[in-house]
């Protein structure tokens, strides 16, 4: 047991150098100064917290939190209705319908963004045909809007959703459903008061992984959602390319991280309480 | 007695696999029937078959005379208890058993009644608010039965529903579900491997083998009266003598008796064979005595108590004799 401790240290050493030490920078960053040349130095403010405040800042963490919350919601109306249906597939095409799922990580993501831009840009895929079809006179904006960048942001997270929803539904007993069945209920009661409940972890591992990554996504509003959509990763992103401003950049970093640590404890809390019976108990009396 | 169940010549594929070729049976109202066989015999696909959680191949399935053979198992009106209880873990133990009800549409003040009966029947009012993770296995099993039998179902199944337990509790358990489904006149359909439970259990035991039924008889003729081969060396231990008409003598080692070789008393008849003692194991009530017979490799092993002559040694040379109405004439 004593030398099986030290096989942690590589990672430890490896997290507190390249993880624990570089967030620290950033929370003294945070709290630092900026001279007009963009220049950090250290001289303790909280004005980089106070200028978060600012209506044109909450604006965009709002709508930021409101994009992230519709991603995770559409991802999980389709995912898992993909997930159960490759659960229930013949085991030995189980493995291929994962593996169609995951194909689009063979290519790099920012090439997969634009080659959404080639799809549906006027000259575009879509566009083209629609107008050689005589179904529009005029090609449709289907880019750089709010909508191409939740269609990007659904299309990256989808299979973060599917995947733990896939391993929750096929690692249920499916002798409850028998039982369930054996019991009275129909296949859609069945689904709705065992298979559903039960499978719930992992719809709460896919909600949260989808989440997390909508909220700091900022290639996809980049591309797809051009000038006229700026989410929070593209805010942090400019504070530390372009408007040179590190304090300010790393301050919102900061809020990004607790919101987003809140929220995991928040989800995890509700999820527990329901296990814990109470609102189970409520719907059966 | 009324008819219950029926099943018609059923047969079950699965793919290319025969797993029952061709089945008719009939049981009971109120009857406690009991399928025995080793694994891999058919019987729990037969009980599946009853419950509408399998369809069979060719025949027809009756419940109550009504032809239920392509009925759902939700709309059917039978319970089963699996053999690995299948409770929803999600669910305390009174929501498992209010379950059937809800599906039901039983109205609330009736499934509430009913829920407290069966919990009280079951012993299991003090956890009603456990879930199934916070219980022991034997109490689990208790609310299995208890899930099953609060839908008051024509025909209770159940799927080895004690193999889970050790020796003790399964003991107890078996005694409990027999005073249970006298006491309530139901049918009871189950499936077990093991031959002391059915014989403690059943009214009616049917000895499966390879999907097809062996016997079909009371325990008691199944014990002592075996049809074939199969059934007496399934049913507890039996020695065979092979005749010349292609049958074979049955004997249970409790009657098999040994005397001394050169010991030719007329207290007893004279001793069909005669052979040596190979081994001899202490079984606390019992010496089994094991003798392989002259001029064959046949052994044969006989059930000795303490009170008897003597006890005996290996190496011995011992005349074995038994007395006619001990023997059972079996199909090979």
């Amino acid at each position: 047991m004593r030398n099986g401790k030290l096989l942690v240290a590589p990672a430890m050493l490896w997290l507190s150098l390249f993880f624990a030490v570089p967030l620290l920078i950033v929370v003294l960053v945070s709290f630092a100064t900026r001279t007009p040349y963009g220049q950090v130095i250290f001289k303790f403010t909280l004005a980089n917290y106070q200028r978060f405040l600012e209506p044109l800042y909450i604006k965009i963490f709002i709508s930021t939190l409101f994009t992230a919350l519709v991603t995770t919601v559409i991802t999980f109306a389709m995912g898992y209705p993909l997930a159960y249906t490759i659960a229930k597939l013949p085991v030995k095409w189980q493995q291929p319908g994962l593996i169609l799922v995951m194909v689009p990580f063979w290519i790099n993501f920012l090439i997969r963004s634009y080659a959404w831009v080639i799809i549906l840009r006027s000259q575009g895929v879509v566009n083209t045909l629609l107008l050689n079809l005589g179904l529009i006179k005029q090609p449709l904006a289907l880019l750089y809007n709010d909508y191409a960048v939740m269609l990007g942001m659904i299309y990256a997270l989808l299979p973060f959703m599917v995947l733990p929803i896939y391993v929750s539904i096929e690692q249920m007993d499916k002798r409850l459903l028998e039982a369930a069945s054996d019991l009275g209920a129909p296949p859609w009661t069945a689904f709705r008061r065992i298979t559903l409940p039960l499978t719930m972890p992992g719809v709460a591992a896919g909600s949260i992984l989808v989440f997390i990554s909508s909220l700091g996504m900022f290639v996809v509003p980049d591309v797809m959602g051009g000038a006229k959509s700026a989410l929070i990763g593209n805010l942090i992103q400019n504070q530390f390319l372009s408007a040179r401003d590190w304090p300010f950049g790393s301050a919102l970093s900061i809020v990004l991280a607790v919101l987003a640590l809140l929220l995991i404890m928040l989800y995890y809390k509700a999820l527990q309480s329901q296990e814990g019976g109470a609102s189970d108990a409520k719907e059966l009396a | 007695m009324k008819e219950m169940v029926r099943l018609e010549g059923i047969t079950k594929k699965f793919g290319d696999n025969v797993i029952i070729p061709n089945i008719n049976l009939t049981i009971g109202d109120g009857e406690f029937l009991t399928l025995l066989g080793p694994s891999g015999c058919g019987k729990t696909t037969l009980l599946r078959m009853i419950a509408g959680l399998e369809t069979p191949t060719v025949g027809k399935v009756y419940l109550d005379n009504q032809d239920v053979t392509s009925l759902a198992p939700y709309k059917r009106d039978v319970n089963m208890v699996f053999q690995n209880y299948a409770l929803f873990p999600h669910m305390n133990v009174e929501e498992n058993i209010r379950f059937g009800l809800m599906m039901k549409k039983v109205p609330k003040d009736e499934q509430q009644e009913r829920i407290d009966q069966v919990l009280y029947l079951t012993q299991l009012e003090e956890l009603r608010t456990r879930r199934p993770a916070q219980m022991s296995g034997g109490q689990q099993q208790r609310v299995a039965i208890a899930r099953a039998l609060v839908n008051n179902p024509k025909v209770l199944l159940l799927d080895e529903p004690l193999g889970a337990l050790d020796y003790q509790l399964r003991k107890k358990m078996q005694l409990e579900l027999k005073n249970l489904q006298r006491g309530l006149g139901l049918t009871f359909i189950y499936v077990t491997h093991d031959q002391e439970e059915a014989l403690t259990m059943s009214d009616r035991i049917v000895v499966m083998n390879a999907g097809q039924i062996e016997q079909d008889d009371s325990p008691d003729k199944i014990y002592h009266h075996p049809s074939s081969k199969f059934v007496a060396r399934f049913i507890g231990e039996s020695n065979f003598f092979d005749l010349a008409d292609g049958t074979a003598l049955a004997v249970r080692p409790e009657k098999l008796n040994l005397c001394l070789e050169a010991d030719s008393s007329t207290e007893h008849p004279e001793p069909a064979y005669y052979g040596t003692v190979v081994d001899v194991v202490f079984y606390g009530t019992i010496d089994k005595v094991f003798v392989r017979l002259d001029n064959s490799n046949q052994t044969v092993v006989a059930y000795q108590y303490f009170d008897d002559v003597k006890r005996w040694q290996q190496d011995e040379r011992v005349g074995i004799w038994w007395n006619k109405r001990d023997e059972v004439k079996v199909k090979k």
